[in-house]
């Protein structure tokens, strides 16, 4: 037996979620006595490969296949479900990106296992295989148990610490045969939002909302955000005017983000937008009326005018980076 | 273009979620239930493309017999004719096996679902019946468009989008933006009320996981405020004290 990760990469680099990933797999790994075999598709360099050790993978499988250059989700699901099966791999993880979305439930169905996703911590390490993960928006957690003999988890990005074990992995070639039915999906285009942080993967998240007016007042949100290296996202109703794009919106129907720290600015905090960042480690709550239901959840707060508060924000970070 | 729509039926979004016998149980007394507010995108798209002739949708739920008000409202927002697979759904597997089972002999040229159902959130159920049917699968959609055979997508990703092509038939999980959502008008309600609703009995199907127990988050501590002409404090206390930048 083995436990496999799947090391996602991004343009040849693999992100932070996906060390946090390898972190957690290798912590499942010792809980069963035994070894993390990691699975890179598409072109990473070998010294990128080989960073995978470093967080505790003793073997890497690499696979550079042309066909695989970029991300087919039944192509490489086939590959993934082909490689745990033949490393012996009971336990698959994954990182719960938008890509492993994709991939963890074909993966499950094609090893018959249990899919438990979006986890949020390691599982018991007693006789029943149980890991948490975040239901009804973020309002609770469930514990849930894989009762099948393979599983497949998938973590939620940033709900794992990483771990450096300072390891060095063994990097080998590993080829799948593959179907052509398995290549009917074709990415016509690739289209980048912008060179700034993407705000699925932030640790840091400065948000605003109907409160800013406009989205000619946006400006000063961006400032407060390049300084801190934090990505922007706003309210449903800003990016149903179309002040923000869609990208940037959070909640119940947009996306949910669990951030070391999230800035709420002229957000009331309706539920379907806690929703979406409920699980955020430190919110802070900047709104002018004191009885928004925002500061209910809230760790910081300030109560007053974004137009007042925002740029003395600005020189106080300016301020402590000169410091 | 025949259309499979999958619809869950969930708690309203405002409702306070509380637990039962032990934390075990969901408790369902007072709750309101909706069609889930994804799958309402993905209906309202199929609607719109088979508009006019052009195609046939049908939804599909698996559920008990409480979720027949759900189903007669995507039935009044337009769709042709439902159907019920008349048991408690288990967990994703269970409902993506007894509609792969239902959609296997129906040459559906498209199966759509939701990105995610508001109460599991698991987006699990595209990409299962996808390999169950060996057809191709994406999630997430922010776009969807029909030419002939083939639909194109917008598929997000972290950094921004891909725009993918895909023959017929696939699966696929729709988010904001492949819609907006179709508010049922009267004449649509009263045509709910004739159109075809057809209930099948489950499949057996083997159990791959259990929710065991449910726990609610711990309560933040009491917010720290910081009056506003002292501003610069926050930014002290969320570097020295929060330590997050
Ligand atoms: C099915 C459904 C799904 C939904 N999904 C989402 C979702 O995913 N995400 C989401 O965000 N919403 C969602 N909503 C909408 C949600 O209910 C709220 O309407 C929305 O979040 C409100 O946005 P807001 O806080 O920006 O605006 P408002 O509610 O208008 O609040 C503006 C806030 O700004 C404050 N303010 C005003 N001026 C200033 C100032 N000068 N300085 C400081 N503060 C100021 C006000 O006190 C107020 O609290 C959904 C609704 C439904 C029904
Ligand atoms: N009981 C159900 N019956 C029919 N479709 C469902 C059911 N549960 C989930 N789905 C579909 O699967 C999608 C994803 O659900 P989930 O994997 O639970 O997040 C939902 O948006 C629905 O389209």
């Amino acid at each position: 037996m083995s436990v496999l990760i799947y090391a996602e990469n991004a343009d040849g680099k693999f992100k932070k979620s996906i060390f946090e990933a390898v972190s957690y797999a290798k912590a499942i790994a010792a809980q069963n006595n035994t070894t993390l075999v990691a699975l890179s598709i598409g072109n990473v360099a070998a010294a990128e490969l080989s960073a995978l050790g470093k967080y505790g993978a003793e073997k890497v499988l690499n696979v550079s296949n042309d066909k695989l250059k970029s991300f087919v989700n039944q192509a490489y699901a086939s590959v993934i479900a082909e490689a745990a099966k033949k490393e012996g791999s009971t336990i698959v993880v994954l990182s719960n990106s938008f890509s492993g979305k994709g991939l963890a439930p074909r993966i499950a169905v094609k090893l018959g296992a249990g899919l438990s996703d979006g986890a949020v911590s390691l599982p018991d390490a007693g006789a029943r295989f149980t890991v948490k993960k975040s239901v009804f928006s973020g309002k609770a957690f469930a514990v849930v148990e894989l009762t099948s003999e393979n599983k497949v988890v998938s973590l939620t990005p940033n709900s794992y610490k990483l771990v450096e074990t300072g390891g060095n992995a063994t990097v080998e070639d590993f080829t799948s045969d593959l179907k052509d039915s398995d290549f009917k999906t074709i990415i016509k285009d690739i289209v980048k939002a912008t060179d700034k942080v993407s705000l699925p993967d932030a640790e840091l998240v400065v948000s605003a909302g109907r409160g800013l007016k406009g989205p000619e007042n946006w400006g000063m949100i961006e400032e407060l955000a390049n300084l801190l290296g934090a990505a922007t996202a706003c309210s449903k109703p800003v990016s149903d005017a179309g002040w923000r794009p869609h990208s940037e919106h959070v909640g119940q129907t947009g996306i949910a983000i669990s951030p070391n720290l999230y800035i709420a600015i002229g957000i009331s905090g309706a539920i379907q937008h806690l929703a979406g960042v409920s699980s955020s480690k430190v919110i802070v709550v900047i709104n002018k009326d004191p009885e928004a239901p925002f500061f209910k959840v809230a760790d910081y707060g300030i109560v007053g005018d974004a137009f007042e508060v925002v740029p003395k924000l600005i020189e106080a970070v300016k301020q402590l980076k000169a410091s | 273009m025949k259309i499979l729509v999958c619809i869950s039926n969930v708690p309203d979004t405002t409702t306070k979620i509380t637990f039962t016998d032990n934390n075990t149980q969901f408790n369902t007394a007072g709750v309101q239930f909706i069609l889930n507010p994804y799958d309402e995108i993905a209906l309202s798209r199929a609607v719109e493309l088979a508009e006019g002739g052009k195609g046939t949708v049908t939804v599909i739920n698996v559920g008990e017999v409480s979720t027949e008000p759900t189903i007669r409202k995507a039935l009044a927002v337009g769709a042709d004719e439902a159907v019920r697979i008349n048991a408690k759904p288990h967990d994703a597997y269970f409902v993506a096996y007894q509609i792969a089972e239902y959609a296997k002999d129906k040459a559906f040229d498209m199966i759509l679902t939701g990105r995610e159902s508001i109460d599991y959130n698991g987006a699990k159920v595209a990409g299962m019946i996808g390999e169950l049917l060996d057809i191709p699968s994406v999630s997430i959609i922010k776009k969807l468009d029909v030419d002939g055979t083939t639909a194109t997508v917008d598929r997000e990703i972290e950094s921004g989008k891909e725009v993918i092509t895909i023959p017929f038939p696939f699966v696929a999980g729709t988010a904001e933006g492949v819609a907006e959502w179709k508010i049922p008008n009267m004449r649509g309600i009263m045509s709910a009320r004739t159109k075809p609703l057809t209930v099948v009995e489950p499949k057996e199907v083997k159990t791959l996981s259990e929710i065991l127990s449910f726990e609610t988050p711990a309560p933040r501590g009491q917010v720290k405020l910081v009056p506003a002409d002292d501003a610069a404090k926050l930014i002290d206390l969320l570097h020295n004290e929060a330590r997050v930048f």
